[in-house]
């Protein structure tokens, strides 16, 4: 194949500005994929994706199109994920592809996201290829956008297509500055293999499959091939490239293509992405560069709302893993849950999508403590532990000093809301850096803040304070000696060890006070009264009580009608299976919830 | 099988719906409700070959006295033919102090009703009022002194605990003006709101906790004047409890008659559809099974609970319950006393005062360890 009839891209947008919708045009206008198997969003497959409008998982689609100069070419879209939970395979994308198109939605302009992608794009020498889109919505100025996007990124961006992916409008012209603004791929065939891995996931049948571009030499099945991070090496059965709904099987892959290799490969663990793959035979002397291990920022317990599902969620977990290979869990047992998972997570969303696949796509029912990071602990040994646990923070007496995570957080915001933004991040112990005036109508602000005071509800508290109008994004800065302790929860006297969690000493007693009335809201009354406490060490720092039930009872069983009464007590035996029992006290699934969320 | 069967009979028709009401009843016209008598009289009619012992009818509603005297006589005299009445059956009839007078409560003590219960609710006139009440402080007077001219020596009054405007002290006032009357019963319910009455639309709401104190302030001046806590809302007099409604919560049997009666008989928990007009047309009532074979641990917890003497291990042994289960429910019981939940005997357990108003918590905690 014509090296020079290829282009490789990916595309960049924040999240509603049409990615998708612009992906679906394109397929459309490429006839890659059957008018009748056209379904919205078509790169998006999982439900969440769909419905969130982000993209979870890297994914690639091989289109045919012939250009106006008479020319048949391949385009390889790659699908990236947009967000930051997901730098890392972002970047192995961006590094898949010799451009990248930028969306920018005429009203909205530049989002905090968008542009830490595109930085990453340029840093990976990717031709960038401006779109502004949604030109058919009333508020949209494309002229505004447009100017945004020199002033902000620096790059030309007068003559970009202006588009209405969603109406149609121009896609053909994007096309075409696709094949003129981005350069055709490099690579030698006659080199030695060396192909990136910039996704995979498990197929039942064939085993996992790898995602890849070939950047020099080129693969055909019956070859052996070594994953050079690991070590391990395989025969290959298949491969081929990837159509709009299948697996499409070639003789060979070749340099500047990107295509699939199936090598019936059990565990996903071996083909990390970023990856290099190459010819055991015939090795190449060097991977290729930026390969690392990508290593959770966050961790929670996942235990089942119904302690008897824990082997459900076992094998919910397994088989998310099987695809996800930047999850990690092991079990874990909680005074309070019983059994459950310690789960590793990449960042917030990457979380919550773990948990939202668990209970939509497994049907389980979840309970999750608070999201935990980890913390760096100097101990007067002289010896350092890293603690994800709190359950496993040590005794304040063998503690030398501790230090955590913190980030480089950039918010983008509509000038207005510069000041509640501000007020949020003093409160939550962040540390101004500078503010800048992207235009007259935004504002970059850009704060040093703690890993673990932005894990709690931070893009929910950001959310509310600015209507929406903020778009945040970060990226781990490293650690910082900071003064923790370990708050506990008593009720009815005991500790649980599920509601235990580490926080600054300066915002302990704020919490401390808020969980305890959460927890009392959320509790419901018991046939005594339950204390409800907070304590660092062995010292209570807040209290409120639960009142004892005065009242529940059905006063009148009347002309022999008992059913309304069984009515009653089967619903409350149907409450109990969501109640967890500690000690004497049952304590709601919701209970458990509601301290996550303390911001409202 | 089955030796005797208390009888109840629904009569769905009120002159007036009050707003708190969630039972089933409408006003109607005369015609209506001979038509009705008709038909209870054939569905009763189709126990003949029976042949059970009866020693309890109750009339209930919506208000039994808005219907004619010939009627209601009708219908109890096709009972005493269908059944075997006993000698000193228990035979109540509720009223509306509103809907009766001397003639009328001669009429039926007369064709053998011996116990009246009448809807009092409240002696104070602003407290009827608010409760959409038809009758006011002075009918309720005077229907019970009409009930006692007309023979009845079994006279129970219906009173309730949290209605809009009254206080500890109004309440306190109805329930000393009835026991300075022969009344032999009183039935103390708290306001509850359901969802389908008009109370509930316009969110009159009774605070709990106010009304929890009202009920032990009730509790406590009811037993000073002399009446028996028998149950959760029900206070005796003079040995006389209603016979019939404990014989709801000993579960045993009883048949019953009309729109949305239900019916514990034969092992099946049964009740009749809701609809007087569906009801007057068909042929013999049809009933719907609720529940077969029911579990009789559960509702002898539930229901035994309700009663001051409580339950008794033994009675749960006849059950079924195992010892092991025994043994955990008094363990249960013990930790709860400690709270002043209930108490615990040798034989039983019974729930205090304080029990009973939390006792659907209660009742659940034991039945957790069936």
């Amino acid at each position: 194949m014509d090296k020079n009839k290829i282009r490789n891209f990916c595309i960049i947008a924040h999240i509603d500005h049409g990615k998708s919708t612009l992906a679906d045009r394109i397929l459309e206008l490429t006839e890659t994929v059957a008018l009748r198997d056209m379904e919205n969003q078509l790169l998006d497959n999982m439900d969440i994706e769909r419905e969130r409008g982000i993209t979870i998982k890297a994914r690639a689609v091989r289109l045919k199109y012939h250009a106006d100069d008479g020319e048949d070419y391949i385009f390889n879209l790659i699908d990236t994920p947009g967000h930051v939970d997901f730098n890392y395979e972002v970047s192995r994308s961006l590094a898949a592809c010799e451009g990248a198109i930028l969306i920018v939605d005429a009203s909205q302009g530049i989002e905090a996201q968008t542009l830490a992608n595109t930085y990453l794009a340029i840093e990976h020498d990717l031709e960038v290829l401006p779109v502004v889109n949604k030109i058919d919505l009333p508020g949209a100025d494309p002229d505004r956008a447009c100017n945004e996007i020199e002033n902000v990124i620096g790059i030309p961006a007068m003559d970009a297509p202006r588009i209405s992916a969603k109406m149609g409008i121009n896609i053909k012209e994007v096309l075409e500055r696709v094949i003129t603004d981005i350069p055709a791929p490099g690579g030698d065939d006659d080199e030695p293999l060396k192909a990136l891995i910039f996704d995979s996931y498990y197929d039942p049948y064939k085993g996992v499959i790898i995602y890849c571009r070939v950047k020099e030499g080129q693969l055909k099945a019956g070859d052996t091939i070594r994953l050079m991070a690991t070590g391990a090496e395989f025969q290959t059965v298949e491969v081929g490239y990837m159509g709009a709904t299948d697996l499409i099987p070639v003789g060979e892959l070749h340099a500047g293509e990107v295509g699939y290799i199936a090598a019936s490969i059990k565990d996903i663990g071996d083909t990390r992405v970023g990856d290099t793959v190459t010819n055991a035979e015939r090795p190449c002397a060097e991977p290729l560069e930026g390969y690392k291990k990508v290593n959770p920022m966050v961790y929670s317990g996942i235990y089942p709302a119904d302690g008897a599902k824990y082997p459900d969620l076992r094998d919910a977990l397994e088989k998310l893993l099987l695809n996800d290979a930047s999850l990690s869990f092991e079990p874990e047992t909680s005074v309070a849950l019983g059994f459950g998972f310690r789960c590793g997570f990449l960042g917030l969303l990457h979380m919550e999508i773990i948990q939202e696949r668990l209970e939509r796509e497994y049907n389980l029912d979840l309970i999750t403590t608070a999201p935990s990071v980890i913390y760096k602990v100097n101990l007067t040994d002289g010896s350092t532990v890293y603690i994800d646990n709190p359950t496993n923070y040590p005794e304040p007496a063998l503690i030398a000093g501790a230090e955590e995570p913190v980030v480089n957080a950039h918010i983008y915001t509509p000038p207005e809301f510069v000041g509640n933004i501000m007020e949020l991040c003093q409160d939550r112990r962040g540390t101004f850096k500078d503010m800048k005036y992207l235009d007259e109508n935004r504002v970059d602000l850009h704060y040093i803040l703690p890993l673990n005071e932005i894990v709690y509800d931070f893009f929910d508290a950001l959310k509310s304070r600015t209507r929406g109008y903020a778009s945040f994004d970060y990226e781990l800065k490293g650690y910082e000696p900071s003064k923790l302790v370990k708050l506990d929860v008593l009720l009815n006297g005991e500790t649980v060890d599920a509601l235990s969690f580490i926080v600054h000493v300066d915002k302990a007693y704020a919490r401390g006070r808020k969980i305890v009335e959460r927890l009392k809201e959320n509790i419901p009354r018991q046939l005594f009264e339950v204390p409800v406490q907070a304590a660092i060490g062995g010292k209570i720092i807040a209290r409120e009580t639960i009142k004892a039930l005065r009242k529940d009872v059905l006063a009148k069983c009347y002309g022999g009608d008992i059913t309304r009464k069984k009515k009653l007590l089967e619903k409350q035996k149907e409450g109990k299976k969501r109640m967890r029992q500690l000690g004497s006290v049952s304590v709601p699934q919701e209970a458990f919830m509601s301290v996550l969320k303390l911001d409202e | 099988m089955i030796n005797d069967i208390s009888v109840y009979v629904h009569i769905p028709f009120c002159e007036r719906k009050c707003g708190y009401c969630s039972f089933y009843s409408a006003p109607s016209d005369e015609q209506t409700r001979a038509a009705y008598a008709k038909a209870l009289c054939r569905s009763i009619g189709s126990y003949r070959t029976m042949h059970h012992e009866c020693p309890s009818v109750y009339f209930g509603g919506g208000t039994p006295t808005v219907m004619e005297s010939e009627s209601l006589i009708m219908v109890l005299d096709k009972i005493r033919e269908v059944f075997d009445l006993d000698d000193d059956a228990e035979l109540t009839i509720e009223a509306n102090p509103g809907t009766v007078d001397l003639k009328k409560l001669t009429e039926l003590r007369e064709a053998g009703f011996n116990r009246i219960s009448f809807g009092v609710q409240s002696l104070v006139d602003e407290e009827l009022s608010a409760l959409g009440r038809i009758h006011t402080a002075a009918d309720a007077l005077a229907a019970v002194n009409d009930a006692v001219k007309a023979g009845f020596d079994n006279i129970s009054c219906d009173m309730m605990i949290g209605i809009p405007k009254q206080t500890s002290g109004s309440m306190l006032y109805t329930a000393d003006r009835l026991s300075e009357l022969p009344v032999s019963h009183i039935s103390a319910y708290m306001l509850s709101v359901e969802k389908g009455t008009p109370f509930y639309e316009t969110g009159v709401e009774p605070d709990d906790e106010l009304q929890a104190n009202m009920y032990l302030d009730l509790c406590e001046r009811l037993e000073k004047k002399g009446f028996d806590h028998y149950e959760i809302s029900n206070f005796a007099r003079n040995g006389k409890v209603s016979r019939h409604n404990t014989r709801y919560w000993k579960g045993e049997s009883y048949l019953g008659f009309g729109p949305s009666a239900h019916s514990y008989y034969d092992d099946e928990r049964r009740s009749c559809d809701d609809s007087t007009d569906q009801y007057i047309k068909q042929s013999v009532q049809h009933d719907t099974v609720n529940e077969l074979f029911p579990d009789k641990l559960e509702e002898y917890i539930m229901l035994g609970l309700r009663l001051s003497e409580g339950i008794f291990f033994n009675g749960l042994r006849i059950y079924g319950a195992s010892e092991e289960t025994i043994e955990s429910i008094r363990k249960k019981a013990l930790e709860l006393s400690a709270y002043g939940i209930c108490t615990v005997t040798d034989t039983g357990i019974a729930l205090t005062e304080a029990g009973f108003l939390a006792s659907n918590a209660v009742i659940g905690e034991f039945i957790d360890l069936c």
